[in-house]
């Protein structure tokens, strides 16, 4: 008799990712999804979809859905938030959404202490409109618009959201983790988890940054891109906890 | 009930939380701060959710979020703040999702002025966002009308999916007025919220609100669903009142605060035997097309009145069809005519068809 060893996680749909080989953020999404099962709050969940590779993937999770406009999304998830308390209610962006267009909405989620918790993938890259500088592009990093590589003088050091949200006086919990390895990706989910506690508990605004990959983008195998991530990325964005509730506590 | 002095601001708040509106989502300008105000004191004692936002954009995000969520919902703004919400709309129309917006219009381009103005009709009536939509437009012309509108205006937003703007002035907006809350305005059927993202709660399968469709084939069969309910509108939401018509020489296209003050230069011109009639738009989209049908055979030309340089004008245009000849008379900027430059500009009208 056969013994299942891996089940698929009821957090997401039997619909296939559309994301490319090697992109990190087919991962993330089934960290999340699992956690919602976990937890036994998926059927009273609605997650938003960013403007962004994962688009659409309003198709992925199982639960609730609403696509929002780019970068808006903690402001939907705020009015669904607000007329909803006892729903569980998360954005999923990535870093054009969420550090680019939509600074002033993730500032002020976290400024209001919205009770939500937002998932923010850092691949350092526009993915969907084809490789384009992020905020987040690491100084010499090649995009198609920083051809010669980003040039700080130019356009600045590469933001750091974590870093900065922390030092809104609303941001509950704030961690950056990475998926480069099984070990970290064991402890993102840890992260995931703990994200979604603090909103059950109504203790306010939760968000975890992925650094993620775009080997598509990046020019780079999987593997090379998930080296890359972890000798360059880490090391300009430490991962860690930044705010918890315990601390606040204290 | 009987009538009370309120100031239209406030009037018109308290007229949504009877027409059952359960969260407001809205960022402060003049001249409506005093409806977000009225809110933030009162909305609570309803059941309701009042959230001062950090941007127009955000407001109208929150909107579509607790819409999306099933709640009655609404925003108010000025001209320019009504110009950042346009992202907003055209995400509501596409996923098709209700609300109630007020715009108490101010004067334009930029930053402007504070005072009433109408130079927002285009952006009101021609969908401000991008893509193939319009919002459903009511155009009150005092505050007995407006508060019936708009306790009315939630249920046609959600009868039609589609979010309903109520554009006002500033004169509207400020001035204190007798005004009756509890006139009884038509109920409509309402189909139950099923496509809202509530939770599944393990009884149904997952629902998603969406204006995405990748697929050209899918957003076309989408955007001609959306232009066969906009014709329905069209069919069945036109809204005016025809003024004086009978053996009229002169009709005059009027709305809002404008057609205020032509009802004063029509007693004047009428005490002169001039005799002249008032077409009053309610609705700016879909814009009341039909009535130009009752047009009396005697009306030798239309004068189009507006607080802009001329905007409803191509709508009274396209009505007419040829014709009539039309004419224009404004004012903008914040200026509002006296009756006597109205009454000068039909005799200059009707002096040249003569
Ligand atoms: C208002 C608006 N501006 C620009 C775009 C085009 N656009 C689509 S996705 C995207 C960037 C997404 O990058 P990111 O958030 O990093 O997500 P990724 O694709 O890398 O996952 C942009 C600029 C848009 N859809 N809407
Ligand atoms: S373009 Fe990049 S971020 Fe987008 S799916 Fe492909 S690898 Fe992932």
């Amino acid at each position: 008799m056969s013994k299942v060893v891996f089940e698929k996680t009821k957090g997401l749909t039997n619909k296939e990712f559309s994301y490319c080989p090697g992109c990190t953020h087919g991962i993330i999404h089934r960290l999340v999804a699992e956690v919602l099962e976990e937890l036994d709050i998926l059927d009273r969940t609605i997650g938003i979809s960013p403007v962004g590779c994962s688009v659409t993937n309003y198709e992925f999770f199982n639960c609730d859905m609403q696509q929002a406009a780019h970068g808006r999304a903690p402001a939907v998830a705020t009015g669904i938030k607000r007329v909803r308390p006892d729903n569980i209610v998360f954005s999923y962006q990535g870093d054009g959404d969420l550090a680019s267009i939509g600074t002033a909405e993730i500032v002020h989620a976290a400024h209001r202490s919205e009770n939500i918790t937002v998932i923010f993938i850092n691949n350092g890259i526009y993915g969907m409109t084809g490789g384009q500088m992020a905020p987040t592009t690491l100084v010499g990093q090649k995009t198609t618009t920083s051809p010669y590589g980003r040039d700080e003088k130019h356009c600045g050091k590469p933001i750091k959201i974590s870093e900065l949200l922390s030092a809104v006086p609303g941001a509950t919990f704030i961690e950056r983790v990475s998926v480069h390895n099984p070990a970290h990706v064991r402890k993102a989910k840890k992260a995931i988890k703990k994200a979604f506690e603090v909103q059950i508990a109504g203790k306010g605004f939760s968000l975890v940054e992925f650094i993620s990959t775009c080997p598509v983008n990046w020019g780079m195998k999987p593997q090379d891109a998930l080296n890359w991530a972890e000798e360059n990325m880490i090391a300009y964005y430490p991962l860690g906890n930044f705010r918890t509730p315990e601390e606040d506590d204290k | 009930m009987a009538k009370v002095m309120m100031k239209g601001n406030e009037a018109m708040a308290l007229a949504a939380i009877k027409g059952g509106c359960k969260a407001f989502f809205g960022y402060p300008i003049t001249p409506q701060s005093e409806l977000p105000e009225y809110l933030a004191k009162h909305m609570h004692k309803h059941g309701g959710v009042f959230l001062q936002a950090e941007s127009e954009i955000a407001a109208i995000n929150m909107v579509y979020g607790a819409s999306g969520a099933g709640a009655r919902v609404m925003t108010s703004s000025s001209s320019p703040g009504i110009a950042l919400k346009q992202e907003g709309i055209t995400y509501m129309a596409g996923a098709q999702l209700p609300a109630v917006i007020i715009n108490v219009m101010r004067g334009g381009p930029g930053l402007g002025g504070i005072q009433p103005s109408q130079a927002d009709y285009k952006q009101v009536t021609r969908g401000g966002g991008n893509g193939d939509y319009y919002v459903i437009a009511f155009a009150p012309e005092d505050l007995q009308e407006t508060v019936n509108i708009i306790k009315e205006a939630f249920d046609v937003a959600d009868q039609y999916r589609n979010p309903v703007m109520i554009a006002v002035d500033g004169l509207i907006g400020q001035m204190m007025e007798p005004v009756d809350l509890d006139i009884e305005v038509p109920k409509r059927e309402l189909a139950e919220k099923t496509w809202a993202t509530i939770g599944t709660y393990g009884k149904r399968p997952p629902v998603n609100i969406n204006s995405l469709f990748l697929d050209p084939q899918g957003l076309e069969n989408h955007s001609w669903n959306l232009a066969k309910k906009y014709n329905t509108i069209k069919e069945k939401e036109q809204r005016y009142e025809m003024v004086n018509m009978k053996d009229a020489e002169l009709v005059i296209v009027a709305y809002g605060t404008m057609s205020r003050i032509v009802r004063s230069a029509l007693e004047e011109l009428n005490k002169e035997g001039i005799k002249v009639g008032l077409l009053r738009p309610i609705t700016i989209w879909p814009f009341p097309e039909k009535a130009f049908k009752e047009i009396p055979e005697s009306v030798k030309g239309i004068l189009t009145c507006e607080l802009s340089t001329g905007q409803m004008i191509d709508d009274v245009k396209i009505a007419n069809n040829g014709k009539l000849p039309v004419g224009f008379f404004g004012r903008t900027g914040g200026m509002v005519p006296e009756p006597e430059e109205i009454i000068k500009a039909v005799k200059d009208m009707l002096g040249g068809l003569k």
